[in-house]
């Protein structure tokens, strides 16, 4: 390996990227881009269901439950309806994800000590929804009877009654617990991903195509030092966009940061290194630009996508998937970026997660030295 | 003449079925022009990949030097400069930018990358707009820059790949006569072309046809050959309807139509050609204006050996 042809093939490699206007405007636009639409798109954090009552009782304590509904940010009242039916309309045309209905007398068996039936209609083709507005219904009901309960006892003369058990919950990490403080972190990482194979994939493709590999390979450089060369450039380009997307994480979605810089920095350059290597093996065998694209799309974006853990769940999926998922790095980035992130863990407990990287990383370099041939056919 | 420097025996490239270059031997001698011509798609470029290390063959053997063209590609590669068919400079980088590049692609730093820079400048009349980006250069003058770059190392060996394709016939001279100065200084040129009339600048000639040699030798060895026919040149007032009409006619071995002016090759003697001509131009009302019987161009000579090997 010649350090002198190393450096003129990346200072070559600087050169059409920064000359190449275009590309080096995508490189920073799309990770923009990327954030802004998944940012805030991705949003699990259920609120304003649209909630439909249907309150026959018309009494006191029938609207102390409606009045409770209406009030919590939870649930919107988009309409108060005089059956079951109009409710099921209301759902039917898509209006209402959630209906009450309180049936006449409510009030008066529960004075007499009956146990009143309130009824709890769902739109189930939103399932995730559905059960959150379920779970929400089913907690303000269980709160007004033991209120109720609460006031039966004192009316008998038993003065305080506690319930025999208490939950207290303390929420560690994300306290609000908002979806974007686990969606952006693992934004970030996916983005990375794709963003680094993309850079990559076209660079030696490029080159092919346009017939300056032919001279390039009739000089003496040797295989290491063009792919070398050709990366990092890249690596730099990488930091930029790592900057903006961090920069935006912490300042527009106000995601902290908790955990060390440094760790960070490292374990994002293996990555990114172990990424832009893997574009390079695309553009290594693909030969061409457009297939040398699609390919990286396909082997960057959708696993880093669907099968890293950044949405969904690992633990959920089936066997064969969770294996597969645990071939793609992006799967140990996104968490160890989570992990920086909101639990601000380090070395102690990201080592082997950041091992595998490592492994990945000098693979996939290896693979795209030796793939590349400074032959014809 | 001196030493070998390029040689290849018995030496094969097969593509699936088709024989791209089938069965080609020939030595170079050094410091020669080596001219390697033929029609589009007849094996010139497949041939000079293999020399230079860029292509494997499929069977035969060759050196470039005293390398193995089997073997010692990457070595090759040091010795030679390789200028492919289109100039594949960098665009988007300037001239300066682009010999630079290659110049440490060769291993050359500091003063001598300098200096030879600087020739290479000279040679593509291009020291005072160094700066500029190469994809504004005009056809002649990106080729002269490629041929500065693909000899920034002093190679002993120079393949050039129809270097003049494309390129206007005032640089095309101009190209030749800066190859001819490398001769002098010992470099061996191999070149490949299309260009008919370029063969007269070489001082070895090798048609190649079908991946197969057809005829090889000196330029003035090839237009003494013993030919078997006679070759007349015809200049008439609607030379490409006669041209046409003779064809059809049959009554000769060749008729090719070479700028305005129509030649026939045929193993009669002017008088019975003449007489087979003006049947024919008669009946078309087509006025002879000049038939004699010419010596042969190597063009005249690559067409007839084409022909002759299409009969084979």
């Amino acid at each position: 390996m010649k350090f002198k042809r190393l450096w003129a093939m990346s200072k070559k490699e600087f050169l059409h990227i920064i000359r190449d206007m275009r590309s080096l405007t995508a490189s920073v636009l799309i990770p923009i881009t990327l954030l802004v639409l998944f940012g805030w798109a991705l949003n699990f954090d259920v609120d304003k269901i649209e909630t439909v009552i249907c309150d026959l009782d018309h009494s006191y304590k029938s609207r102390d439950i409606t009045s409770h509904i209406a009030q919590s940010r939870y649930f919107k009242v988009i309409a108060y309806a005089e059956s079951t039916k109009e409710i099921e309309k209301h759902i039917m045309f898509g209006r209402a994800v959630l209906g009450i209905t309180i049936p006449h007398n409510f009030e008066k068996m529960l004075a007499q000590g009956f146990s009143p039936v309130v009824g709890l209609i769902i739109d189930g083709s939103d399932s995730n929804k559905a059960n959150i507005g379920r779970g929400y219904i089913l907690a303000m009901m269980n709160t007004f009877s033991s209120e109720v309960f609460q006031e039966k006892m004192t009316e008998t003369g038993i003065k305080k009654v506690k319930m025999p058990v208490e939950v207290r919950q303390r929420v560690l990490f994300n306290p609000e617990l908002e979806s974007k403080n686990y969606i952006v972190p693992g934004l970030i990482a996916v983005i990375m991903a794709v963003i680094a194979a993309m850079l990559t994939s076209l660079t030696i493709a490029r080159e092919w195509e346009r017939g300056s590999m032919e001279q390039l390979i009739s000089t003496p450089i040797r295989g290491p030092e063009l792919i070398l060369g050709k990366l990092l450039p890249y690596v730099l380009i990488g930091y930029v966009d790592i900057a903006i997307s961090m920069g935006m994480g912490i300042f527009v979605f106000k995601v902290p940061f908790h955990g060390s810089w440094l760790v960070f920095f490292i374990i994002s350059t293996i990555f990114l290194i172990g990424a832009l290597s893997m574009g390079l093996f695309i553009s290594v065998v693909a030969k061409n630009q457009l297939v040398a694209n699609q390919i990286s799309m396909l082997l960057a974006f959708l696993p880093a996508f669907l099968l890293s853990g950044f949405v969904f769940s690992i633990a959920n999926m089936p066997l064969p998937l969770q294996i597969v998922s645990r071939l793609f790095p992006a799967t140990y980035y996104v968490k160890i970026v989570k992990g920086i992130f909101l639990k601000g863990i380090g070395w102690e407990i990201l080592w082997y997660d950041m091992l595998l990287l490592v492994v990945y990383c000098l693979v996939l370099f290896l693979l795209a030295t030796l793939k590349f041939k400074k032959r014809l056919g | 003449m001196a030493e070998i420097a390029v040689s290849v025996k018995n030496l094969y490239k097969i593509f699936g079925t088709f024989h791209a270059v089938d069965d080609i031997s020939f030595n170079v001698p050094s410091g020669c022009i080596f001219g390697f011509l033929g029609p589009n798609g007849a094996g010139k470029s497949t041939t000079i990949k293999m020399l230079c290390g860029l292509l494997k063959p499929s069977s035969g053997s060759g050196r470039v030097g005293k390398y193995d063209i089997m073997k010692d590609s990457e070595e090759i590669k040091k010795n030679i400069g390789y200028m492919s068919q289109k100039f594949s400079l960098y665009d988007d980088l300037s001239v300066i930018e682009n010999l630079q590049f290659f110049g440490t692609m060769y291993n050359l730093r500091g003063a001598v990358l300098e200096e030879r820079v600087e020739t290479a400048l000279k040679l593509a009349e291009l020291s005072d707009s160094r700066h500029i980006l190469t994809q504004i250069l005009p056809g002649g003058i990106k080729q002269r820059l490629a041929l500065g770059c693909a000899i920034l190392h002093k190679p002993q060996f120079l393949f050039l790949d129809e270097p003049t394709s494309g390129v206007d016939p005032m640089s095309r001279r101009n190209f030749w006569s800066i190859i001819h100065d490398f001769a002098r200084i010992g470099i061996t040129v191999f070149v490949t072309t299309h260009y008919m009339e370029e063969a007269e600048y070489c001082d070895y000639l090798v048609l190649i046809y079908r991946g197969k040699i057809v005829v090889e030798g000196t330029p003035a060895e090839l237009k003494s050959s013993k030919l078997q026919t006679n070759i007349y040149r015809l200049n008439c007032t609607a030379p490409s309807l006669l041209y046409e009409k003779l064809e059809a006619s049959q009554k000769f071995s060749e008729v090719n139509l070479f700028g305005d002016a129509v030649h026939i090759v045929s193993p009669d003697d002017i008088a019975g050609v003449q007489k087979a001509i003006s049947d024919i131009a008669d009946y078309e009302k087509i006025e002879i204006v000049n038939l004699q019987k010419i010596l042969p161009s190597l063009e005249d000579i690559f067409v007839l050996a084409i022909a002759e090997a299409n009969k084979r």
